[in-house]
């Protein structure tokens, strides 16, 4: 797994324009954006890390702690929505004890709730990591997050 | 890709045979191999298999291999092939069979459950009955009888494709393909016979307007940047769709990558621009990986680079992921993103056209906007201005969804009456429940009632009832679904999208969320505070709009309060419903619901007087209990907790 | 010139002007609060909207540019109905704290209200969230009442070129906040106090230490005593009700008495030992060629900036302790010996326009013995709440004399209230140190003035001296990155932290016109014209103190007890 020099290596050029891509590539190869990672590309771009804190917190991709083991995505787009998704969502709140953008305590779960996952024909619709459940229900949450409890426990 | 072992076609012949031959009229031979290419003839079965974001969340994201491990398990010698989306997502994932001399058979609902089943029966004669979905018409094909032609199924027979014309039908890794079926040849028209100064005159002709959300003029947008004296210019394809309920750009991205590619080259072309970025949403993976493919086989066939075909003419495009921000939609605020900044829009003027990326002229399209672009070209601007309305020229393309039958991509000539789309095209709002009402563009778009329903699609049509056609998002409600709540949803959606920099869009938007909060609960008292303000806001709530519509700065910010107010207009009793009555009919805003124990049915457990947080549940053990309405805070403990059904929520 | 009509009048506008300066110049006034004089318009805020005939929506007066026959409206019902909303979008979920703020009366935000006439709360939102930032030890961030006009960053980063502060996150989440979201005591602030001066409302404010300083004044046996910086006795006046543009070092002195201090001193005298310290030290310097250029090291705000960002120039910076702690140690130590005071007794006061200073007095270098040799620092600002605070009658007050042994001064200390001045008064000095005469004119007018940067070259005797001037971080940034480069001309750099220097310092009273910089810079350097002791080396009670205390200037004694070294800073950049 490349480390974060050398994909500072991949821009030599000092561009404001390849801080975005930077960051990008961090997180897809390290999991989110550590301080350290900050503070390299600050020094690589010679940009204050501030800027690049703020740039990084106002879009949704970045995130500054890793995710859980078992990362669950839940869409919010609006045809998820019109299809009652809200109890989903509630249900695996209470379930996990945790919110959207957290991560449970033993790191095992974290919750997102994203934009438009495309599923629109057959909401709603939730993730763990790249397996898609279509047509959630308040049962399904039950059944799907047990299974993965249950392969923690065994 | 190539289905017979005689028949290799070269890069060279695909260059110089096809796509450099104008005449459309092609040697013996070189017909012949374009009809392997195009396979409208095959020597052994061809299994295309749907393969977008769409089918993937189906859980067929292995399907391909596993046709492949079926092929080679019996020993078939037959050909499996990645396609885009046909068009309509709730029926994925789709299979399509199609075995020498017979027609390309369509299967719809396939999953690794039952491809086996269907697998076996056509290559025996037996088609699988509940999983087919139709047959392509082609002349040299046999068809299969009792078994309906695509272009005579209702949600096809009402469209009219010119986007997605390819769609779900070629190959999208596969630059032969778009090639043989006509792919390109408009990058080599302009190339070859047009100035920069003409492109830009045949899109003014074309009347083309802007697919993201204005509706501003193409031409007259690209002719302003032309004429900027400028070192660098820059042609923007804007694919950052990140309206939560459209999934158009991306699907179309998918399913036909070289459409989007050639549209970016000729756009880029008539602004003189030497490089063009394409802005793509990071999650949207697939599409990002099959745009970069695209890219890469389009240099390697001398139609993007250096020097293309000779010409004179360089371009590079650039594949920029977005990190994921709704605003970044807004043409100033997605430059700055790819400055590497944070994605706040600018004030306007200077317009990008003069002062864009990097301080330079720089054109911002939608995805739909430049795919349209080479069927004008090569069909000419006469062509696309007799199709659609006086002013709002050519087709639309709609992802359509929520409830409905047929949740998909749905391409329209413009003007088309909504009721055609909704109804004939889309299947209606299934399991026999009312239509209620539409909701089209997305967060800043608008709803409309069973009253517009025969409402024209058009930009100026939309834009008098209020909506807009925006992101091209079409959300069909129905009975089931509250107003109010949907309208909150969007403001919250809002809320956390606006840039946060102008006082109107982030204070506003978010004040507005919370008068929609207060008025989907009730207060908790009538006598205190919280009445008051229930009231105070909503009466604030209208011209709260119009000033966060007045004084916003960009775009977002204008149409931020265009849901308030179009079902503020639209929607008026079911606002007053919730304010008065206190009650949400479609029984959606939970928090106004009232509980009453069903006599009958209790059975004095005391369970649900337990869980009750506001103790406003009495009764003696062994008989029925009641609620005390003045108490209860509706949170709905008591119907959770009840074992007998005997909580009545109203 | 372009022809506009402006509420049915027809107005003159020059060309390229914005709407807003054509209104400004013309006498209209339209409400603005992201606004910054000399910073490019961001169209943030709104309030600055006008009507402009066949225009959708409204337009931000502050970044349109006139154009001809435009017809404008600027006080049209539609236009205050919008900025009234505005306003009380900001106000529904700020905390009404308005008599507790200390920002109470000259609060732009208020102003605003009271403007547009808003007398009722029509809108009410959820109250945020957000924690009062209490960790640095000179400023205190209250995200609570912050309305995110961003003028606070971009002091931060254009003029300062720190960048503390960003925005973060976006729509309703957004906030002003350092990297990480972290407190301030971690991040890379020096404190300069500059973000306070711009910030509208208080969401910016210095840490106000009145409890401590009233209960030491109250208990028995502490003797309280307090400096007060050349620049407070200019700077104050107007908000005490006095003339201003006039020294009020007399009346200051007497109401600091009045308020209990046991002795009063003047910083003054501690800008003379500095400027004859800092005088030898360069003269030093440049004979054994070594650390050239030499950069000063009075502004606590650029030591920090220089010990994060640009420690490879530790050994060009001088190591003189600033004005304000060479007054410390010589209390604590010199002046308690004099007395025969133990020195723990002691608390020492200090009054400064920043609020650099009051991390500069708890910093480790600046203790003895575990003694801090400042235990608290106050800002102009708190002084003059402190004067009102004490019931002090400023009018009817009779001048005094600041105590002995520090009493008497020279105009030049004086002059290090305004950018240059450490520079005109160090020039001074080593004139008289190197050639062992006085300069025949005191004024160098090439070190005065608005420009950002100052460069001269002075010729004393055999010896060329390259003199620059720079304030505002960034202006020094770029002058640093020119040494980095191998720029040679140079013997001595003046760096302030905050743009003119004291004169705007952090504490300083609030003032958004720039007429009033101007009035404090021309007061200090009248006072230097008028004076007939222009030199710190004159000075009778530093002679004095030489001669009886520390020998000489960079002797082993002044040495230990006025100059200090610093070490690299580690926060995040």
């Amino acid at each position: 797994m490349p480390d974060i020099d050398s994909i500072l290596q991949k821009y030599p050029f000092v561009q404001t324009d390849n801080l975005i891509p930077i960051l990008q590539e961090i997180q897809e190869n390290l999991g989110f954006i550590s301080k350290e990672a900050l503070i390299k590309v600050g020094s690589h771009l010679q940009m204050p890390t501030s800027k690049i804190y703020g740039l990084a917190t106002f879009y949704n991709q970045f995130r500054f702690e890793p995710k859980g083991k078992h990362h669950i995505s839940i869409c919010n787009g609006t045809s998820c929505h019109i299809h009652s998704n809200a109890i989903i969502i509630k249900e695996l709140y209470k379930k996990l004890g945790i919110k959207s953008g957290e991560v449970t305590k033993n790191g095992l779960f974290s919750i997102e709730e994203t934009e438009c996952l495309s599923g629109c024909g057959k909401g709603p619709v939730m993730a763990v990591n790249d397996k898609y459940f279509t047509s959630m229900t308040v049962e399904k949450v039950h059944e799907i997050v047990n299974f993965y409890m249950q392969i923690e426990n065994s | 890709m190539i289905f017979d072992k005689n028949i290799q076609p070269t890069k060279e012949f695909i260059i110089n045979d096809i796509l450099l031959n104008e005449s459309n009229t092609y040697s013996k031979e070189v017909a012949e191999k374009l009809t392997y290419i195009k396979r409208d003839k095959v020597d052994f079965p061809v299994i295309a298999v749907s393969q977008n974001s769409s089918s993937i969340i189906s859980g067929t994201k292995n399907l391909t291999l596993f046709i492949e491990n079926y092929l080679k398990e019996r020993e078939i010698k037959a050909k499996v092939i990645e396609v885009g989306c046909i068009g309509i997502c709730s029926l994925e994932t789709f299979v399509s069979i199609q075995l020498p001399g017979k027609t390309r058979l369509l299967y719809k609902n396939v999953g690794e459950d039952n491809i086996i089943a269907i697998l076996d029966g056509n290559f025996n004669n037996y088609i699988a009955e509940e999983n087919v979905f139709g047959q392509f018409r082609n002349k040299m094909h046999e068809p299969y009888e009792n078994t309906p032609y695509i272009d005579e199924i209702a949600y096809f027979s009402s469209q009219q494709r010119i986007i997605l014309k390819n769609c779900g039908i070629i190959d999208p890794n596969s630059i032969y393909e778009y090639i043989a079926y006509g792919g390109y040849k408009s990058l080599v028209k302009v190339l070859k016979h047009c100035t920069h100064e003409d492109v830009c005159t045949i899109i003014d002709e074309s009347k083309l307007r802007g697919r993201g959300g204005e509706g501003f003029y193409t031409g007259k947008k690209w002719r302003i940047a032309l004429q900027t004296p400028a070192d660098q210019k820059y042609l923007i394809c804007n694919a950052g769709e990140s309206d939560p309920g459209a999934f158009m750009e991306r699907l179309l991205i998918e399913s036909d990558p070289h459409k989007v590619v050639e549209g970016i080259a000729i756009s880029a072309y008539a602004i003189g621009a030497r490089k063009a970025y394409i802005y793509i949403e990071w999650e949207y993976d697939l599409a990002i990986q099959r745009i970069t493919n695209a890219i890469q086989q389009a240099k390697e066939f001398g139609l993007l680079g250096h020097d293309i075909l000779n010409s004179g003419y360089s371009l590079d495009i650039i594949v920029k992921k977005g990190a994921g921000a709704y605003v970044c939609g807004e043409e100033t605020a997605l430059i700055a993103s790819i400055e590497g900044k944070r994605g706040r829009p600018h004030s306007k003027p200077p317009y990008p056209a003069t002062k864009g990326l990097f301080g330079q002229p720089t054109v911002v399209n939608n995805v739909e906007t430049i795919v349209n672009v080479p069927a004008i070209i090569d069909k000419g601007a006469q062509w696309f201005t007799s199709i659609g309305t006086a002013e709002s020229k050519g087709t639309k393309v709609f992802s359509i969804s929520g409830k409905i039958q047929y949740a998909g991509l749905v391409e329209v000539e413009m003007g088309t009456k909504l009721r055609d789309i909704i109804f004939r095209i889309a299947g209606g709002v299934p399991n026999n429940r009312k239509f209620k009402a539409v909701h089209i563009g997305g967060p800043s778009g608008g709803s409309l009632t069973e009253d517009h329903i025969d409402t024209l699609v058009d930009f100026d049509s939309i834009m008098l009832t209020g909506a807009s056609l925006g992101s091209a998002g079409m959300v069909v409600l129905d009975e089931d679904n509250c107003i109010i709540d949907t309208v909150k949803y969007f403001m919250n959606f809002l809320q956390k999208e606006s840039c946060g920099v102008c006082i109107p869009c982030r204070e506003g938007t978010r004040r507005m969320y919370e008068i929609l909060e207060n008025i989907s609960k009730r207060p908790k008292d009538d006598v205190g505070y919280t009445t008051l303000q229930r009231f105070k806001g909503v009466m604030q709530l209208e011209s709260l709009a119009e000033v966060i519509k007045d004084t916003s700065m960009c775009g977002l910010g204008k149409k931020a309060a265009n849901p308030v107010l179009t079902t503020l207009k639209w929607f008026r009793d079911e606002y007053e419903e919730h304010i008065f009555d206190r009650n949400c009919s479609a029984g959606v805003c939970q928090e106004l619901r009232t509980f009453e124990i069903s006599v009958d049915a209790c059975t004095g457990c005391t369970l649900c007087a337990k869980k009750c947080p506001t103790n406003a549940i009495f009764g003696t053990p062994k008989y029925a209990h009641f609620i005390v309405q003045d108490k209860c805070i509706g949170c709905g403990v008591c119907y959770e907790t009840c074992k007998f059904s005997a909580i009545i929520s109203k | 010139m372009v022809n506009i009509e402006v509420n049915n009048q027809q107005i003159q506008a020059k060309e390229g002007e914005t709407i807003l300066d054509t209104l400004n110049r013309n006498g209209i006034k339209v409400p603005t609060l992201c606004r910054m004089e000399g910073f490019s318009p961001t169209g943030a805020c709104r309030l600055c909207v006008v009507e402009i005939e066949g225009k959708p929506g409204l337009i931000p007066s502050c970044s349109f540019h006139v154009e001809e026959s435009l017809k404008i409206k600027t006080h049209s019902p539609r236009v205050i109905r919008s900025r009234k909303m505005l306003v009380e979008l900001l106000l529904s979920n700020h905390p009404d704290d308005c008599l507790y703020c200390v920002r109470n009366g000259n609060c732009e935000l208020q102003d605003l209200a009271v403007e547009l006439n808003i007398r009722e709360r029509r809108i009410s939102g959820n109250k945020s969230k957000a924690n009062l930032d209490q960790s640095s030890p000179g400023i205190v961030h209250d995200p609570a009442k912050c309305v995110l006009c961003g003028r606070c960053v971009r002091v931060c980063e254009e003029i300062q070129s720190v960048s503390t502060f960003d925005f973060i996150k976006r729509g309703n989440k957004t906030a002003i906040a350092t990297t990480m979201n972290k407190d301030l005591n971690f991040s890379n602030c020096v404190h300069c106090g500059q973000c306070i001066m711009v910030c509208p409302t208080g969401a910016l404010h210095e840490k106000i230490n009145f409890d401590v300083l009233l209960e030491m004044l109250n208990k028995k046996d502490s003797k309280v005593i307090v400096q007060y910086s050349p620049t407070i006795a200019i700077s104050v006046a107007e908000d005490l009700g006095i003339r201003s543009g006039k020294d009020i070092s007399g009346l200051i002195n007497a109401a600091l008495r009045k308020i209990g201090f046991f002795k009063v001193f003047d910083t003054t005298f501690g800008s003379d030992l500095l400027i004859y310290e800092q005088s030898a030290e360069l003269l030093d310097r440049i004979k054994y060629d070594n650390g050239l250029p030499l950069i000063s090291s009075c502004c606590p705000g650029w030591i920090k900036y220089m010990e994060q960002s640009h420690f490879d120039l530790m050994e060009n910076v001088s190591t003189c302790k600033s004005a304000q702690q060479m007054m410390g140690t010589l209390i604590k130590g010199y002046f308690a010996q004099e007395e025969k005071i133990s020195p723990e007794k002691i608390f020492s006061v200090s009054i400064m326009p920043c609020t650099a200073k009051k991390f500069e007095a708890q910093r480790e270098e600046m203790t003895h013995k575990g003694i801090s040799d400042i235990d608290l620092v106050l800002t102009s600002r708190e002084l003059v709440k402190l004067i009102n605070l004490c019931g002090i009658d400023v009018q009817q007050l009779q001048e005094e004399m600041a105590d002995n042994p520090f009493n008497t001064r020279s105009s030049a200390g004086k002059l290090v209230s305004v950018s240059g001045g450490m520079a005109e008064a160090i020039i001074r000095t080593t004139h008289f140190l190197y050639s062992k005469k006085e300069m025949p004119e005191y004024k160098i007018t090439k070190l005065r003035g608005t420009k950002e940067r100052r460069e001269m070259n002075i010729q004393i005797g055999d010896l060329n001296l390259g003199i620059a001037v720079v304030s505002g971080l960034k202006n020094a940034k770029n002058l640093l990155e020119e040494i980095r480069n191998g720029r040679k001309d140079l013997h001595y750099i003046e760096i302030m932290a905050c743009p003119g220097g004291c004169i705007n310092g952090g504490g300083q009273p609030f003032c958004s016109d720039e007429k009033v910089m101007k009035g404090r810079a021309k007061a200090v350097y009248d006072l230097d014209e008028k004076d007939g002791l222009k030199v710190a080396h004159k000075n009778p009670a530093i002679i004095r103190l030489y001669e009886k205390f520390l020998e000489e200037p960079l002797s082993v004694k002044a040495n230990s007890l006025l100059h200090t070294r610093y070490s690299e800073r580690d926060v995040l950049l």
